[in-house]
């Protein structure tokens, strides 16, 4: 890893064609109540409609930075909701098949969340009068990014560099990224992806680790696992 | 070796140096702490370490306590149990010590507040000192880390109006929180793995509470601490004990709570408890000072499972302290408990004494379960609830409060050390 200024220098003499180094971002997550909750499903459903993407965001995304169990049971809080507190598997299992990736924007995925709901509201009309054993408190959440002192210049250097990035890193640029590459996917692959098919392998690699079940720490593991793997090979 | 090299030991340096980012565009800025106390419960013990942590980041970090007399207190006290939902009557008289109070603080705290970047005030003892600072600098924070979901309304429309001018306002949770007309953050609180209550024990120790309590270091070990409080249940405690007993004769059960001189509750319900477990044996009922950290700390060390059958739960700190020294807590379904018992894994939610004694005997049975969970709440606490997560966020807030209400903060060192100096 470099500095970033040691990173500009370097960059000016290298060849226009080649990706600019990867500079290493690190973000901190901050909850908010909305005063928005639910205690039934049609309550729930009305809310959605009406809540700022801030609050999708962080039932899908953000709670993945904020205190969470590592072995989730749903990849969002909204199917986890729906399960335990109006005990509706099926929509639970529906809500957990979203996933935020497929979908252009927060606003697209919520007109999907409200489909499925009045869907499911439609196929079991007991739904209407059921209340929920917890209410659903929704929560909105701000993103603060901010620059590290690091960079990467060449791929290689994510074998070694992997393991030093904090858990809020890994936050940031692998599951955050989804919500703001071309691709919708994580920075790595975004980066590799201006190296050619060189990286086409890893690339896919990285995209079979699933973001939504493992915790942080986990997730930075397996990464680490990865370009180790991959770059010994490469070596060898 | 400085302060944060000792917590960089526990939660790696990865999250120390997250910190020290977060909290370079802050500093030099002068932070001020308000509450009223600074020994004694949790606000101050959290204080006492969160100070350092902020100077050792470079932030001019201070703290500072109200004096008041004992009406004072007396209101005060009134408060904090209105918003956790008693009904009690506060006279116009003890409201007026309660503003004249807080009105002799502003003044000796004038200059410190008036030039602050950011004050935090804990609590709703000195939540009335706002009003006096007309001509504050910074922004001003009021924590809450009282459950004030069900507040006796006519005190929480009084105070309301003290706490509404506020830039911001911290609760634990989003259900204790209250409709205010600024934004409300949601911090949880913390443990310090650094304080007598939770810092890694020589054998020794545990072996000492064993010898001084009569306990069988031999037998399986139930615990709960808590106060001898109805919402803490602990005669339900003692039931599911005495249904777990019959098929586990060998378990024996410590309630450790404080001693209950000055509050007429706490000694009814002690009587409750006493009559109880009266014929029933191997329980333990133990009444410690309240400055009994290390031994609390070694008895729940010494314990295989550790109890907090509450009804009525705030946070639920015992039940954090319990899962940091690696024990599966069985909780009440309630409050803050929710969000650290997680069910089946680092431990086991229930509702009564006999879902309490289920799981008592499923875990005395699986006993490799006891270690597997309790490593998993190990880890889930080093995680999510110790106080470098509660600095983290205290940075995060000052951040997002600088910038408001974008969801989505881009900054570069250079751009939040141009927005810090613009204040």
């Amino acid at each position: 890893m470099t500095t970033p200024d040691a990173a500009s220098a370097n960059t000016a003499s290298d060849s226009i064609n080649r990706p600019g180094p990867f500079f290493i971002k690190d973000c901190a997550l901050v909850a908010l109540a909305t005063g928005r909750r639910a205690r039934m499903l049609q309550e729930f459903r009305n809310e959605i409609t009406q809540i700022d993407e801030s609050s999708i965001y962080h039932h899908y995304w953000g709670g993945l930075l904020q205190a969470r169990f590592e072995e989730r049971e749903y990849n969002n809080d909204f199917a986890g909701w729906v399960r335990h507190g109006i005990h509706d598997a099926i929509l639970a299992e529906r809500l957990a098949a979203l996933d935020p990736t497929d979908f252009l924007d927060l606003e697209s995925l919520r007109h999907e969340i409200i489909e499925l709901i009045d869907m499911r509201l439609d196929e079991y009309e007991g739904l209407l009068w059921m209340r929920a054993t917890q209410q659903f408190e929704f929560i909105r959440s701000q993103i603060i990014v901010f620059d590290t002192a690091w960079c990467l210049q060449q791929p290689s250097e994510l074998a070694s560099a992997i393991e030093q990035f904090s858990t809020s890193s890994i936050f940031y640029h692998f599951i955050d990224a989804r919500r703001r590459t071309l691709h919708r996917c994580d920075d790595f692959s975004d980066w590799l992806a201006g190296f050619g098919a060189d990286f086409n392998t890893l690339r896919e690699h990285i995209a079979g680790i699933d973001p939504y079940f493992g915790s942080l720490t986990e997730l930075r593991a397996q990464l680490a696992h990865l370009f180790k793997t991959h770059f010994l090979k490469r070596d060898s | 070796m400085s302060f944060l090299d000792d917590y960089a030991q526990i939660t790696g340096h990865d999250v120390i140096e997250h910190l020290r980012q977060l909290a370079a565009p802050f500093s030099g800025a002068k932070v001020v702490h308000v509450n009223s106390t600074r020994v004694g419960g949790g606000v101050a013990e959290i204080l006492t370490k969160m100070i350092p942590l902020m100077q050792e980041l470079g932030i001019d970090a201070r703290w500072e306590v109200i004096t008041g007399e004992s009406q004072f207190f007396e209101c005060t006290k009134g408060m904090h149990n209105t918003l956790q939902g008693n009904q009690i009557h506060l006279s116009d008289q003890l409201l007026a010590v309660y503003e004249r109070t807080n009105a002799e603080n502003a003044e000796s705290l004038r200059e410190l507040l008036t030039e602050a970047d950011f004050v935090f005030i804990h609590d709703p003892q000195p939540a009335a000192l706002l009003q006096h600072f007309p001509n504050r600098k910074g922004k001003w924070i009021w924590r809450c880390h009282i459950d004030a979901s069900h507040p006796y309304r006519p005190v929480w429309k009084y105070l309301r109006k003290f706490i509404s001018p506020y830039d911001a306002s911290i609760f634990s949770l989003a259900a204790f929180a209250h409709e205010l007309p600024n934004p409300i953050y949601l911090i949880p609180p913390s443990i310090d793995p650094l304080s007598d209550k939770n810092i890694e024990l020589k054998h020794g120790a545990v072996q000492q509470v064993y010898e001084k309590y009569k306990l069988d270091p031999e037998r399986p070990l139930v615990l709960q601490v808590s106060r001898f409080d109805r919402f803490k249940d602990p005669v339900g405690v003692i039931e599911a004990y005495k249904l777990a007993k019959k098929y586990l004769p060998s378990i024996q059960l410590v309630l450790a709570g404080g001693e209950a001189t000055d509050d007429p509750e706490g000694s009814a319900v002690l009587s409750e408890v006493k009559e109880a477990a009266k014929g029933a044996s191997d329980i333990h009922i133990l009444l410690l000072p309240s400055d009994a950290h290390l031994e609390i700390n070694a008895l729940q060390r010494a314990a295989d499972i550790v109890l907090q059958k509450s009804v009525r739960e705030g946070f639920g700190l015992t039940v954090t302290e319990a899962m940091w020294k690696g024990k599966p807590v069985i909780g009440g379904d309630v409050g803050g408990i929710r969000l650290q018992v997680i069910d089946h894994h680092t431990g086991f939610l229930a509702n009564t004494p006999e879902g309490v004694a289920l799981r008592i005997r499923y875990l005395l049975y699986q006993t490799e379960k006891i270690h597997e969970m309790g490593e998993k709440a190990r880890v889930f606490v080093r995680d999510n609830f110790l106080i470098t997560r509660h600095l983290r966020e205290y940075l995060a807030l000052m951040v997002s409060l600088l910038y408001e209400s974008q969801d989505r903060i881009e900054l570069s060192g250079s751009s939040l050390n141009q927005e810090f100096r613009h204040f």
